[in-house]
């Protein structure tokens, strides 16, 4: 099974959060999302931990991947 | 360093931009004013001759130290991203709503805040428009509202705003070239130095903590989550030790002197315009320094709406006027909304919603 993407790169705040939730929301496993400012992936990893979930963040190309457990 | 990651050193937060304003007002600011995003921004397009207010023209050094101390830390905490390209037009135009809304209430969102803890009672009806404004926004958000994805541009696109301001700076320390005003709101400030140590304390805090009057009111709605209210709420207890330890707090309407008015329903209508288009753009007016400050060409442009707004607001006589004591009959003259604003407020509310309902997220997003 693919896991699901959701990538939010670029979108303003609070839309990179929303659309997470929503995925995190509706997925049965892990979900990856692609976002590209410091300050949003920060953002995403707190909801992560707030709702009991883990993260992992790797930096790519201009972007990080943020993969929630 | 993140001042993000727990309510308590978001409190700190606010508490520290809360004694910047507070030390600003004891040292000239306008006392109620003390640290107003949408009045600096005023007084700042006054000051380079954009509107011929003569009583609301200063260059004000915070909302320099704001954008540059923004920049400053997102550089050395590598958070500096440069970006642009999600409907710049559509910011700009959101941008002049957010200042002719701040305009006719007489105050940005800080402001309000600052207001309420000085006892100011229009501030807290002017809060209810502010909650129903964001409220409104987070409702267009859930039902697919989106400016479109920034992308990635050259370093330099983000950097023209902060070597901007530095330019104002530079002609603002030069005699006789900007506009001064020589009395009114405009000619009470802190010296300048002062406040643009200020201004870069304040920015580079609320870059590391986010802060976002709009945003706090947003996230409890959209995600039940205080994070954000926390650095509100320490700002606010801040001011409020300040004003009644230096007896400025006054509790009621109609209090002459203070910049304000008690046309409740314009009150209420003013802070709505600013929270709906506030949750539009992304952020209130701080943020968007802030952000602006941190690289995004798209809050630059929203900055640069808050400036021809501002200057809009005085050349059409859309601004409100305070409360104030006459000299000679020593009678309270009632501060309003002239008719031109209460038109362009509701021009502005109308604008809010043909945005928030036809600029759509992509869709399999």
């Amino acid at each position: 099974m693919t896991m699901k993407e959701v990538d939010v790169r670029g979108l303003s705040c609070p839309e990179p959060v929303m659309l997470t939730a929503e995925a995190v929301k509706d997925a049965a496993g892990p979900v990856k999302i692609l976002v590209t400012e410091p300050h949003q992936k920060m953002n995403i990893e707190k909801y992560a931990k707030d709702h009991g979930k883990s993260s992992t963040a790797t930096e790519k190309d201009g972007y990080f991947e943020i993969v929630i457990g | 360093m993140d001042l993000s990651d727990s309510k308590k050193k978001l409190a700190l937060a606010g508490v520290i931009c809360g004694l910047v304003a507070a030390c600003l007002a004891f040292m000239g600011n306008p006392a109620n004013m003390a640290f107003c995003i949408a009045c600096f921004i005023r007084d700042t397009a006054g000051a380079l001759g954009m509107h011929q207010a003569e009583v609301v023209q200063y260059a004000r050094p915070e909302i320099i130290g704001l954008v540059l101390g923004a920049f400053i830390i997102a550089i050395a905490t590598k958070e500096y991203c440069s970006t642009g390209g999600s409907s710049p037009m559509v910011r700009f135009v959101l941008g002049m709503i957010i200042v002719i809304g701040s305009l006719v209430f007489l105050g940005c969102p800080l402001r309000m805040v600052i207001r309420m803890s000085a006892g100011d009672l229009n501030a807290w009806v002017a809060l209810i428009g502010f909650i129903l404004g964001v409220g409104t926004g987070v409702f267009a958000l859930k039902k697919g509202f989106s400016l479109g994805r920034a992308h990635t541009v050259g370093q330099v696109g983000g950097m023209i705003l902060p070597v901007l301001m530095v330019g104002i700076l530079v002609l603002a320390l030069i005699p006789s070239l900007l506009k001064v005003s020589q009395a009114g709101p405009g000619s009470m400030h802190a010296p300048i130095i002062a406040s643009l140590i200020g201004g870069l304390l304040f920015g580079a805090v609320a870059q590391k903590a986010r802060m976002c009057f709009a945003g706090s009111i947003r996230d409890i709605i959209l995600m039940k989550n205080f994070d954000l209210f926390s650095v509100i709420a320490g700002l606010f207890v801040v001011m409020l030790i300040f004003n009644l330890a230096t007896g400025r707090f006054v509790a009621g309407f109609n209090t002459p002197g203070i910049i304000a008015h008690s046309d409740h329903l314009w009150n209420i209508l003013g802070m709505y315009t600013v929270g709906f288009a506030a949750t539009l753009a992304g952020g209130c007016p701080l943020r968007q320094l802030i952000l602006a400050g941190q690289g995004s060409s798209d809050s630059a442009v929203t900055v640069m709406g808050m400036f021809v707004g501002a200057a809009l607001c005085h050349n059409l006589g859309l601004a409100a006027s305070g409360t104030a004591l006459d000299a000679e009959t020593q009678e309270i003259v009632a501060g309003a909304v002239p008719l031109h604003g209460k038109v362009a407020c509701i021009i502005c509310i109308i604008a809010c919603f043909v945005i928030a309902f036809t600029c759509k997220r992509e869709k399999g997003r």
